[in-house]
């Protein structure tokens, strides 16, 4: 699996960076780190924006980043089919960009939330999410303030429909519609979920599962059978 | 409008100066007149007023915190000791951590939010500025009754600033602590730790040496935020151009802290610093005296260039002003272009403010006329010295009188623990620690409610050794225990504090502290301070792990309505293998369950006179330190040759409460009976240096051999597993209901 690059986004507040840039390490790719002012995608084959505060979440969350010199690269590519995997930040800023449809709003109890989520994995057509199979049940963290995942009710059935919501709460901890914990575009290749994978991929760290460690072991694979 | 220059100083040496209002004494203020053979400017008295006041200069408090180098152990692992911003200690492979726990109570009883948020923000400063890697906070948090009215303004509000400053920062919060008591209505406490990561040759210092060397402010605009005191200063000397309502609480920017984490990193790493302060209380006032005076001695400033938020302010409040998310640094003249263009990498705002000088004096004009000179040694190290007198309170012996002896014992123990459970101070701290935190960093091992917080040391650093190593961080105080016996409840607090850290199998290494009291200038109340210090001090040598900084908070009181002296601790330790940490609780069925230590009838100050009978006296448990030494050496050794599962300390509810935190840590049960006479004082007793560990039972004869090498008491009490708790002969109860009762409590209150 080696020699799949991964790259993975900083922008001025984000803070799960190192993290996802471990996780990619620990299932045997290359992290590939890319700065929010540049214009270069360095040739990755695959993005991950992780999660944090970029810009302070001023103004709403993701909105700023979103008109990031990198998101004028990333956009177009993204929308020709490269793999883009955005987590809890990353699925608000995927949200904001429009390369997912609707957004990400304070969650129904106001209170931040950080907690070890029981989900169900809805579709495994993603390359990010193929190593898990339908109906299967995860523990991975939630930590965030405004996860509560809303869109006007064409969407949320379109959504329903087309089989694009990827992960689903089994508890729901924030309000979000029809408990949607991340969902996919219709290619597929764009994922957007509000937990955090890359904090549930080792027994000693983070959660007290390693059920994370899927989206990146699909995602390499899915690079090397390319 | 008139510039109080040096010049007109000189000229108008009977002008009144208003340095009562600015909490000045008359031979203060003489004082400052003897050093500068003139009367000050009011930048000047601005200056002076804030570093001899008691938070920055410890007038009170130095005489008695001298026992913390003086009792000092000898420590191989200390590379910085008290006096800096924040100790540094060895933790083996080439890495350093440096770590201390600061107060923020007074701001944050007026304003919780940004009151505790700022409190977070200005303890990770002090980690940066020793060239460190800032990689986890904890928060000591104590309040009033929990029911409360004013608590559930104050909690909450607490709760929020931390949850919104520390999780936007990416700090993992992982641990800390959540107390009730009537006596805080009013005065919370609102302690913030943080422990940053270095390599060991790479520790930078407040000071500023070689003349010509530039004065760099980078970070935040400079505001009219906290500069109370200040705006005394210029409506009695001046007009009212810059009158406008000030808030009196500094408000934070976490954004703003996050990139100037990263942006410090990358001056560090770029070896663009030679010296380097954050600016917290007192400013631009305590960055300059401080720098200047550990260094060359000498410093010119141009405070005209101060980059402001508020361009009406004057040189007195820009001089006080506690505007957040700034920092100062010494910069060789060769590497200004390099540090410029990190900062504008970070979109940090970067002024050369001034020099380094040899003439011994920090002089400072604005827009060219002189309203400072000053030998800065003089503000920042030889302020007022205190004496205070203090003597026991009166009615102290009749407290220690009233023990708990009589008070009636309970019947129904099952009843009795589902009780303490479900008392704020032992409820779930769930609804609390939910909204920080405790994954960010990919490196946490252990959080709340584990013992101790646990991290792997894992950092992408230059030049830095992989390590498998990790530290623990345990905080601790008891209010309670310190009000019956200060001198043993700061040893109390130590002892659970380093019995934490034990618990996870670390070796507990140093010591910050948090000093929380009353008025000084109340005899009994500095009694409190003076017998806690010297039995903090004691039982630091006993320990053998030295206090590597700190902090004081007096005058925690409304009217004469003290808080109860409360010392809190925090002890750092070091994992030599982090994969060997012991889990919390009971992580699994089948194992051994063990009491370590030994049990006597010890209920004053107890949570169980506290929640069942209201009750405050008698003397706390004994301190038995080498018990403390004994049981943490046992934990270490075991943990190193794998013989646990899972460890709890015994502390607030005894034995009772510990089996059932340790059953819902994993969910977990067990079937236990009691080793001694009295089923009640096994339960609930609070006897210190006592734990119940998990053991793997084909090790359960090492174990026991180990204990015995050690003279550590074991005794078998039985084994894990199961749906409940199970104390033979004397009650049962479903994990189901413990976990309800556990629970229920902060949301109940605060929703």
């Amino acid at each position: 699996m080696s020699g799949a690059r991964v790259g993975v986004v900083t922008f001025p507040g984000t803070l799960d960076d190192q993290d996802a840039a471990r996780a990619v390490r620990f299932a045997g790719g290359e992290a590939v780190p890319l700065w929010h002012a540049d214009h270069d995608l360095k040739g990755v084959d695959a993005v991950f924006l992780p999660g944090g505060f970029s810009y302070g979440d001023y103004l709403r969350c993701g909105a700023i980043s979103r008109f990031a010199p990198l998101m004028d690269e990333l956009i177009p590519a993204a929308r020709a089919g490269l793999p883009v995997l955005g987590t809890c930040n990353g699925f608000q800023i995927l949200c904001e960009a429009h390369l997912l449809p609707g957004a990400l709003t304070r969650n129904a109890s106001l209170h931040y939330v950080c907690r070890d989520q029981r989900l169900r994995i809805e579709n495994t057509t993603t390359p990010w999410t193929s190593d898990y199979s339908v109906g299967q049940e995860v523990v991975i963290p939630v930590k965030h303030g405004e996860g509560r995942y809303v869109a006007d009710e064409a969407t949320i059935a379109e959504l329903e429909a087309n089989d694009q919501v990827v992960i689903r709460y089994l508890g729901n901890p924030n309000g979000s519609i029809n408990d949607i914990a991340g969902i996919r575009n219709r290619e597929g290749n764009i994922v957007g979920l509000m937990p955090h994978p890359e904090h549930a991929v080792e027994e000693l760290t983070g959660a007290p599962s390693t059920d994370g460690l899927g989206f990146f072991t699909s995602i390499l694979k899915a690079l090397v059978n390319a | 409008m008139t510039l109080d220059t040096v010049h007109r100083a000189g000229q108008t040496p009977g002008e009144r100066q208003p340095y009562t209002e600015l909490g000045m004494k008359d031979d203060e203020y003489a004082r400052v007149r003897e050093i500068l053979g003139r009367r000050p400017t009011s930048s000047e008295l601005a200056i002076y007023s804030v570093m001899w006041s008691e938070h920055c200069s410890y007038k009170s408090s130095k005489v008695h915190l001298r026992q913390f180098s003086t009792k000092a152990p000898k420590s191989e692992a200390l590379l910085v000791g008290m006096g800096e911003n924040a100790g540094v200690v060895d933790i083996g492979d080439g890495w350093a951590a440096t770590f201390k726990i600061e107060s923020h109570n007074h701001p944050s009883y007026v304003e919780p939010h940004q009151g505790a948020a700022t409190g977070v923000g200005g303890i990770v400063r002090d980690i940066m500025s020793m060239g460190a890697r800032p990689i986890a906070v904890m928060d000591s948090l104590r309040f009033g009754a929990a029911d409360a009215p004013d608590t559930r303004r104050v909690l909450p509000g607490a709760v929020e600033g931390i949850s919104s400053y520390g999780n936007c920062l990416g700090l993992p919060n992982i641990g800390g602590e959540v107390a009730f008591d009537p006596c805080y209505i009013g005065n919370p406490l609102v302690n913030a730790l943080c422990v940053g990561l270095l390599r060991k040759d790479q520790i930078k210092l407040a000071t500023a040496p070689g003349p010509g060397n530039k004065v760099v402010l980078f970070g935040a605009l400079t505001g009219p935020d906290g500069i109370g005191g200040a705006s005394v200063l210029a409506s009695a000397t001046f007009e009212d151009e810059s009158q406008a309502k000030r808030p009196s609480v500094q408000v934070g920017d976490p954004f703003m802290e996050k990139l100037l984490i990263e942006c410090c990193l990358e001056l560090f790493a770029a070896d663009v610093v030679v010296g380097i302060q954050d600016l917290g209380a007192a400013g631009v006032s305590c960055a300059t005296t401080e720098l200047a005076a550990k260094g060359t001695g000498g410093m010119d400033v141009k405070l005209d260039l101060v980059p402001l938020r508020d361009p009406t302010l004057r040189p007195e409040e820009i001089l006080m002003s506690e505007s957040q998310e700034r920092m100062m640094a010494v910069v060789t003249p060769e590497d200004i272009p390099a540090f410029t263009a990190i900062c504008n990498k970070w979109d940090i705002p970067v002024t050369v403010i001034g020099e380094v000088t040899d003439t011994g004096r920090l002089v400072m004009t604005w827009h060219g006329e002189t309203i400072v000179d000053i030998p800065p040694g003089t503000a920042a190290d030889e302020g007022p010295v205190y004496e205070r007198p203090y003597h026991e309170p009166t009615g102290q012996a009749a407290l220690n009188a009233a023990g708990p002896d009589g008070l009636p014992r309970p019947t129904d123990l099952r009843a009795t623990l589902l009780t303490l459970l479900g008392a704020p101070n032992v409820a779930s701290k769930e609804w609390v620690t939910s909204q920080y935190d405790r994954y960010v960093r990919g490196n946490t091992v252990l959080a709340q409610p584990a013992d101790a917080g646990v991290l792997r040391i894992d950092e992408v650093m230059d030049g830095a050794t992989p390590t498998n190593r990790g530290i623990a961080l345990a905080t601790d105080g008891n209010g309670r225990y310190a009000k019956l016996d200060p001198y043993a409840g700061a040893q109390l607090a130590l002892a659970e504090a380093y019995r934490n850290v034990a618990m996870s199998g670390a070796v507990p290494l140093a010591v910050t502290n948090c000093l929380n009291f009353g008025s000084p200038e109340d005899p009994e109340v500095m009694w409190q301070f003076a017998e806690a210090t010297r039995g903090l001090a004691d039982a630091c040598r006993t320990l053998g792990v030295p206090v590597t900084g700190g902090n004081v908070s007096f005058y925690n009181q409304t009217g004469s309505a003290a808080i109860h002296p409360t010392p809190v601790v925090g002890v750092l330790g070091v994992l030599a293998d982090v994969r060997r940490r012991v889990r919390h609780g009971f992580p699994e069925a089948g194992a051994r369950v063990v009491l370590l230590g030994e049990t006597h009838a010890e209920f004053g100050g107890s949570t169980w006179a506290d929640v069942v009978h209201g009750h405050l006296g008698g003397l706390p448990p004994a301190a038995d330190l080498a018990a403390e030494r004994a049981l943490a050496a046992v934990m270490a050794e075991a943990a190193e040759r794998g013989y646990l599962s899972g460890a709890h300390d015994l502390s607030d509810g005894g034995l009772a409460v510990a089996l059932a935190e340790a059953c819902l840590a994993s969910g977990v049960g067990c079937t236990v009976s009691l080793p001694g006479e009295d089923a009640f004082t096994d339960l609930f007793s609070e006897s210190s240096a006592r734990a119940v560990v998990a053991v793997k039972p084909e090790h359960f004869d090492d174990f026991a051999d180990l204990c015995a090498r050690r003279e550590v008491p074991c005794y078998g009490l039985g084994v894990t597993g199961g749906d409940s708790l199970v104390v033979e002969e004397t009650l049962e109860i479903p994990i189901e209901e413990l976990r309800h009762t556990h629970q229920a409590t902060l949301p109940g209150i605060f929703g």
